[in-house]
């Protein structure tokens, strides 16, 4: 019986006692559900970690690196971080970055909540296609979908050289474009958990279409809402296939900027615009899991 | 009773979805103050019912009107009734004063209004000390009472619950049963209570509608309905009931004989109200197990039959006994358990004799 239970690794279990009365953790039989306590899982997922993260950790650790080569260390310095700051295409790129990936995260999340609420909410003809339709853009290759947006502005002769923000307008179109399915999905999956008992109630007690979406349908959407812009502005920040091909020469973004400088040589400099851009990334995250208020599910009754 | 001005007039309704006639041309009258229950096993069109009173649904064919005024097309939220929710949709991300207080703020009821309202709803339904709380820190008795205070506090014409007590345990259902009803009278509204229960339905209602496949079978008063049903469905949803096929094979001085098979003829008092069976028609013949007495020695003036106790099932404060006839029919009769020793009186493979009064026999027509 004692066998068939997991006890937590070092939990305050009673272990058989050696004949000196010593607790001997080795002796106690390993339960089939204490994975923590095998070896070759435990080799596993050290591996599995030290794969994952050794290259992001040296990427870190170069960025400190006091020598214009990345090979050797040399000691610790910021230098790296103030020269990138101090350059000015690779900060331009950067506010470039920024800017197009807080656009087109609002642009998107809006997008994609009317959409996952129009596909919930109605029925109408061609729903199953417009609603596979919708969600294509996630699975076509990035690399089709660059070459279609150079095409397509290319086509409809989308004006070019215009003063900055609005020169970016057809990279953000590009990042709105493939992002908002996303946001699309993660919403609707949301919904499907949607008591629509919760839509009646609301209008039962006077409240309107509009007032019912506003005060119950969003605020039961928020975590999805939040996890999908998340999603579109970690996916437009790093984008750079789509970008690269839409991008000008005054267009340039931080990725783009990244792969070009890498083009010549691997300097700190490069580690450290983008240890800058894991950073904001893994703060957006930590951010809007702590805005994502959990919730229990909506279970009815119950003693 | 007196007839006042129904305050709720289905007329002539009917509702398909597809090819299910989910209610089945359905004309019910429903008067102020009443405590009224839908009655019908699960699927029968009940909550359909009761969606077209609240706007959910709109009738394919016929009439509702509310308070005098016809309703039919109109909004949910243009209607005088609330309605509790089977899953209670108490709004998850609302406190339970913010629950309470949704529907006078989505119609701009100035605030000093809505603070002395939702506190007299919460006191009313014992969640004064709740009002802070979110719904996942409530107990489904106190949800359900979320529930009724935000309909309450609306201060609706007719309150609508579709199956508010299924989903508590046993012993909060009864209190809650006794809870509503007082409430009911407190308040003074008409209550109409969505149920498959019938002991549910018996107990609360004023009247009640027993329903099964979208159409209405009957409509009366729970002891009329438990004592009188008036077709084979009613008596066999509403308790437990003996019931034999018979027919009318005469007629002798304000009594019929009905030919029943296996037990022989009886004579039973004609019901001088109900309608007439001709003669040789098939009728149901019923008799409620409480209604029949198990003795060593047949009795005078009873209708008695010999069996063998075949099964007992023992309930605490009754036994229900399993009589095999002669015939082979088997006869159920209800053993109040009145003394401590009252069930050792009858064992299993003993022979009795079952009897009932001709007068407790119900003739069921259709
Ligand atoms: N929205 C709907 N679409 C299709 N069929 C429905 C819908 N609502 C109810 N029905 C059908 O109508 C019938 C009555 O349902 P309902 O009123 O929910 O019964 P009850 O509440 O008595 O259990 C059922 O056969 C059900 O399947
Ligand atoms: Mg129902």
């Amino acid at each position: 019986m004692a066998n068939l239970q997991a006890h937590p690794a070092g939990g305050e279990r009673r272990l058989p006692t050696g004949r000196a009365g010593r607790v001997d953790r080795r002796r106690v039989p390993i339960g089939p559900l204490e994975y923590c306590r095998r070896w070759w899982l435990q080799l596993i997922v050290g591996t599995t970690f030290l794969l994952l993260y050794a290259p992001i950790a040296t990427l870190v650790a170069f960025s400190f690196n006091d020598s214009r080569r990345n090979i050797v260390w040399r000691g610790f310095t910021f230098d790296y971080y103030v020269k990138a700051w101090n350059n000015q295409s690779l900060f331009d790129a950067f506010v470039n970055s920024l800017t197009i990936a807080v656009v087109s995260t609002v642009v998107s999340t809006i997008l994609g909540v009317l959409a996952a609420l129009l596909l919930w909410r109605f029925r109408f003809p061609g729903k199953a296609v417009y609603e596979g339709f919708t969600a294509l853009p996630i699975v076509i290759p990035e690399i089709c979908m660059g070459v279609a947006m150079m095409a397509f502005f290319a086509r409809v002769g989308w004006p070019t050289g215009l003063p900055w923000p609005l020169n970016l307008s057809n990279i953000t179109i590009s990042h709105i474009a493939f992002s908002f399915p996303f946001v699309a999905v993660i919403v609707r999956g949301r919904l499907i958990g949607f008591n629509r008992e919760f839509e009646d109630a609301s209008k039962d007690l006077g409240a309107s279409e509009w007032q019912t979406l506003r005060h119950v349908v969003l605020p039961y959407l928020r975590p999805g809402v939040v996890a999908g812009a998340l999603i579109a502005f970690t996916l437009s920040l790093d984008d750079f296939v789509i970008t690269f091909f839409t991008s000008g020469p005054d267009t340039i973004t931080l990725p783009v900027k990244i792969f070009s400088m890498v083009r010549f040589s691997v300097t700190p400099e490069v580690n450290a615009a983008s240890t800058v851009l894991i950073i904001i990334t893994v703060i957006a995250t930590v951010a809007a899991t702590r805005l994502q208020v959990p919730t229990r599910p909506d279970n009815p009754g119950g003693g | 009773m007196e007839q006042a001005a129904p305050i709720i007039s289905i007329q002539d309704v009917t509702k398909r979805f597809g090819a299910v006639v989910a209610v089945d041309d359905v004309t019910l009258d429903i008067r102020p103050n009443e405590f009224f229950a839908l009655l019908g096993p699960s699927g029968c069109g009940k909550t359909t019912l009761l969606r077209m009173l609240a706007g959910f649904e709109s009738p394919g064919e016929g009439t509702i009107s509310i308070g005098g005024k016809d309703m039919t097309d109109v909004a949910p939220n243009r209607r005088p009734v609330n309605m509790v929710f089977q899953s209670y949709a108490v709004f998850p991300h609302m406190t339970v004063f913010e629950n309470v207080a949704y529907g006078l703020r989505v119609v701009r009821t100035p605030s000093s209004e809505i603070d002395s309202r939702v506190r007299e709803a919460l006191e009313m339904t014992q969640l004064i000390d709740f009002a802070d709380r979110k719904p996942d820190q409530l107990s489904g008795g106190q949800r359900q009472r979320v529930a009724l205070a935000r309909a309450l506090v609306k201060r609706p014409q007719v309150l609508l619950l579709d199956e508010p007590l299924s989903a508590l345990d046993a012993k909060l259902r009864e209190a809650m049963q006794l809870e509503l009803v007082r409430l009911q009278n407190s308040v003074g509204i008409t209550f109409i209570i969505v149920t498959h229960d019938q002991n549910e339905a018996l107990s609360m209602a004023d009247r009640i509608a027993v329903m099964e496949g979208g159409k209405i079978r009957q409509i009366a008063r729970p002891s009329e309905l438990y004592e009188f049903p008036n077709c084979r469905f009613v008596a066999d949803f509403i308790g437990k009931m003996n019931l034999f096929e018979g027919r009318i094979a005469g007629r002798e001085n304000g009594k019929i004989g009905v030919e029943v098979a296996g037990l022989g003829q009886l004579w039973l008092p004609a019901d001088d109200n109900g309608p007439v069976p001709p003669e040789a028609a098939n009728v149901g013949i019923a008799v409620r197990p409480e209604k029949v007495r198990l003795r060593r020695e047949p009795e005078a003036d009873r209708i008695a039959l010999r069996g063998k106790v075949n099964q007992i099932a023992y309930y605490g404060d009754t036994s229900h006994v399993f009589v095999a006839l002669e015939s082979g029919q088997v006869l159920s009769a209800n053993l109040q358990n009145d003394a401590r020793s009252a069930f050792q009186s009858i064992a299993v493979g003993e022979d009795v004799w079952c009897s009932w009064d001709p007068g407790d026999v119900l003739v069921l027509t259709t």
